[in-house]
């Protein structure tokens, strides 16, 4: 074919296909007049990574496969050539809003299968920490839940103050987001001066904002509208499909590991566990928004019962001996350097341990061989097994509806597909 | 209060299981394979151990059967947790699925399946959840070294 | 009937004219200017680099003043491929597909040492380096990078684009 005028066409090669990293069972079951949206890893409003392909039927959705793994970086694998102290920088990437959370978590199993003990000020201090985390991934969340319909606002009110809570974290831990602050036996070092002052300064300015994002959504008509009823599920279905926290709490199962079974100084803490009505978007917005509050609550309760001490269990085993004792006795020079290149060695033996993280039950499934090295890790995601049953939510609905619903269903891609 | 369920569960399953233990306050119960649908469905049904939280494997290369398949459940009323362990060989690593049981089983067990090879008998979607199509091996198994890399698409020169 | 094409050859000058180079040199001047300061993102977000992403874009490290406010989620509309956080063997063909799709001129900045190197993923499932796959341009070391770190490449992405020759008929045009 030429074009008159006599420039030559430009010959492109044959494109090479591009080979499909899933297979869906879509391709075998076709029915006729049904449209096949791929909904894909490389979206702006699938948070993180994941793709989604629905058949529709005009605008409503009748089925959805939900793929994900397309961040699966192989974290079980590196676990079982790193130390049990160097798993703390991966541990951190897995639910990378809320890392400390992760990162306790994991210390914690360690503990566990050490039988180590931990002081009264670091047991305070990782519940405070813990509870900032769960601040900071709410926000983080219903941010981008709320841009995607629409709401810039408030995305760009909430991305502010967790800016500023960023930088008060960066004073403490000296990272922004990915903070690898947690140590089995203990914290990577105490407050720094001025620390709590600012803290509070921050809880009083949360409020405003978080305040105004309030006025803004609760009760803003086309908020409602496209919230309410939309991405309902059952509690009976969420129970079977293992959904935890937030959106099992959405549809009214007051169920929350901080209150059935304590752990950290969660006991000593005197919170409410917010429960939705209907478990559907909306319900899951309003719990996370309450467990705002309730997460201020337990931090001012931790600040005024803070106990003082030291950080770090005075164990051997585990916690690296003080620099002044390391450069000065042989034994302690050992210690140091057993700890660092052969890992702290744990007794035989394995451990789940499971803490509330800020979208469900994060469990950590630690096997030993009595090594400086493990010998497996398995993570329990909450995000992964919840990608499993959020077709519950999607199918029925509308085309536009899969966006609010997989936003609150909160689906972080370090921690689903590790 | 754990330990009263902990107890009635020993009792009352006690034929069938091979042993029972309480570790880190968590009741592990070990058992044949082949018991493995049955005690799943009377913990479901009796004991009220509504949430299945995991399944995963564990890989000890030098030893026979090779596999220890390890199942987590939950309670949300009792508030406590029951491990499951059973051991499979390498020659024919098949459990029973726990899919007609729990709907949280299918992503899990396709998890499971792609990264040790562990063949759920009864789940009719075993692909690859994590991995690609086109991955050869399973990852997580001792014996696959850890920076083979399959990858997609060709490199630049 | 298909007649034979006739290609209409551009044959640079013999002797190039100064006024001629000048004047390409201040065309090229130009259009590095206005393309620098309209930088259409495409932010191809997948791990936890996306966090400081946010952030950069949102209101106290703002990426509207450099002109790189706007992202446009379609290869089609957009310069900048901007690869935040790890990319996996899984996702290479969807990487290496929007970036086909994009159209010239076009740029790529990995962001975070995930897409510059592979992070500390060395194993079976990470790509290690976006490099390997498609031509970069600028790479922002840190996990994640600080906001002020990715303000910094993406000024100099900036220079990069001011010095550059900007082709802007050629011979297939």
């Amino acid at each position: 074919m030429t074009a008159p005028g006599g420039i030559g066409p430009a010959v492109k090669p044959a494109v090479k296909p591009f080979p499909n990293p899933v297979r869906t069972d879509f391709d075998r079951i076709r029915t006729e007049g049904r449209v096949y949206v791929n909904i894909g890893p490389s979206h702006p409003a699938t948070h993180g990574t994941v793709q989604i392909i629905a058949e529709l039927d005009g605008e409503r959705v009748v089925r959805t496969d939900v793929h994900p793994g397309y961040l699966h970086r192989g974290f079980e694998k590196e676990c079982e050539s790193h130390t049990w102290h160097n798993l703390i920088p991966y541990v951190d990437r897995l639910n990378y809003v809320s890392a400390l959370i992760n990162d306790f978590a994991y210390c914690e199993a360690v503990e566990k299968l050490m039988g180590v003990e931990i002081t009264p000020r670091c047991r305070y201090l990782r519940t405070l920490l813990s509870e900032y985390s769960r601040i900071i991934d709410h926000i983080t969340c219903i941010a981008a839940g709320v841009m995607e319909i629409g709401a810039m606002t408030a995305f760009l009110y909430l991305m502010t103050i967790r800016d500023y809570m960023y930088e008060h974290l960066a004073n403490l831990t000296g990272a922004r987001v990915t903070y690898s602050y947690g140590r089995i036996g203990g914290l990577a070092a105490d407050l720094p001066e001025g620390w709590l002052a600012r803290l509070e300064e921050l809880l009083v300015q949360q409020e405003e904002f978080v305040g105004r994002v309030h006025g803004l959504m609760d009760r803003n008509r086309i908020f409602i509208d496209r919230m309410r009823d939309v991405g309902v599920i059952s509690t009976a279905d969420a129970i079977n499909w293992g959904f935890t926290g937030p959106i099992l709490r959405s549809t009214g199962a007051a169920r929350d590991l901080r209150k059935d079974t304590p752990y950290l100084a969660y006991a000593d803490l005197d919170f409410d566990v917010p429960v939705g009505i209907k478990g559907d978007n909306y319900d899951r917005y309003y719990v996370r928004m309450r467990e705002i509050d309730e997460s201020v609550y337990m931090i001012r309760q931790c600040v005024d019962a803070l106990p003082g001490g030291p950080i770090n269990v005075d164990d051997r085993r585990c916690v690296l001996p003080p620099k002044s004792l390391v450069y000065t006795e042989i034994e302690s020079l050992i210690n140091h350097f057993k700890l660092i290149m052969d890992g702290p060695e744990v007794p035989v033996g394995d451990v789940y341990s499971a803490h509330e993280a800020s979208n469900g039950e994060l469990g950590f499934y630690l096997v030993s061989t009595g090594k400086g090295i493990p010998h497996k890790v398995h993570v329990r995601s909450p995000s992964f097994v919840h990608i499993g049953g959020v077709h519950l939510m999607l199918d029925g609905g509308q085309l536009a509806d899969i966006i609010p619903t997989f936003g609150s269903v909160n689906m972080i891609g370090g921690e689903c597909d590790r | 209060m754990a330990d009263s369920v902990f107890d009635l569960v020993q009792a009352q399953l006690a034929p069938s299981i091979g042993q029972a233990s309480v570790a880190h306050g968590v009741l592990v119960l070990e058992l044949p394979a082949a018991e493995l649908a049955g005690v799943v469905g009377r913990l479901k049904a009796e004991f009220r151990f509504d949430m299945f939280l995991d399944v995963t494997a564990v890989d000890w290369p030098g030893q026979d059967p090779r596999f220890e398949v390890v199942y987590h459940f939950y309670s949300t009323q009792h508030h406590v947790r029951v491990r499951l362990k059973t051991r499979v060989a390498e020659a024919d690593p098949t459990v029973d699925t726990l899919v007609p049981l729990y709907g949280s089983a299918r992503y899990m067990e396709r998890e499971c399946h792609e990264m040790y090879g562990i063949v759920f008998r009864g789940n009719a979607d075993l692909r690859p959840a994590l991995l690609y199509e086109g991955f050869v091996g399973h990852p997580l198994r001792k014996d696959y070294p850890k920076l083979q890399e399959q990858p997609l698409v060709e490199y630049r020169k | 009937m298909a007649q034979t094409p006739i290609p209409i050859p551009i044959v640079p000058a013999e002797r190039p004219s100064q006024a001629f180079e000048y004047l390409c040199t201040k065309k090229d001047e130009l259009v590095g200017w206005v393309r620098k300061f309209s930088l259409f993102p495409y932010p191809f977000v997948t791990a936890c680099c996306a966090m400081e992403f946010m952030s950069v874009s949102s209101t106290i490290y703002d990426t509207d003043r450099f002109g790189a406010a706007l992202p446009r989620f379609t290869p089609r509309q957009s310069d900048l491929l901007m690869v935040v956080g790890t990319v996996t063997h899984k996702q290479a063909p969807v990487l290496l597909k929007v970036y086909e799709q994009m159209c010239e001129p076009k740029w790529v900045m990995a962001f975070g040492v995930c897409a510059t190197s592979g992070g500390f993923y060395q194993n079976y499932a990470a790509v290690q380096g976006i490099d390997k796959i498609i031509p970069v341009d600028i790479y922002v070391p840190g996990c994640p990078p600080r906001p002020e770190m990715v303000i910094d490449a993406i000024m100099r992405l900036q220079d990069k684009i001011a010095r550059s020759q900007h082709i802007i008929l050629t011979k297939d045009f």
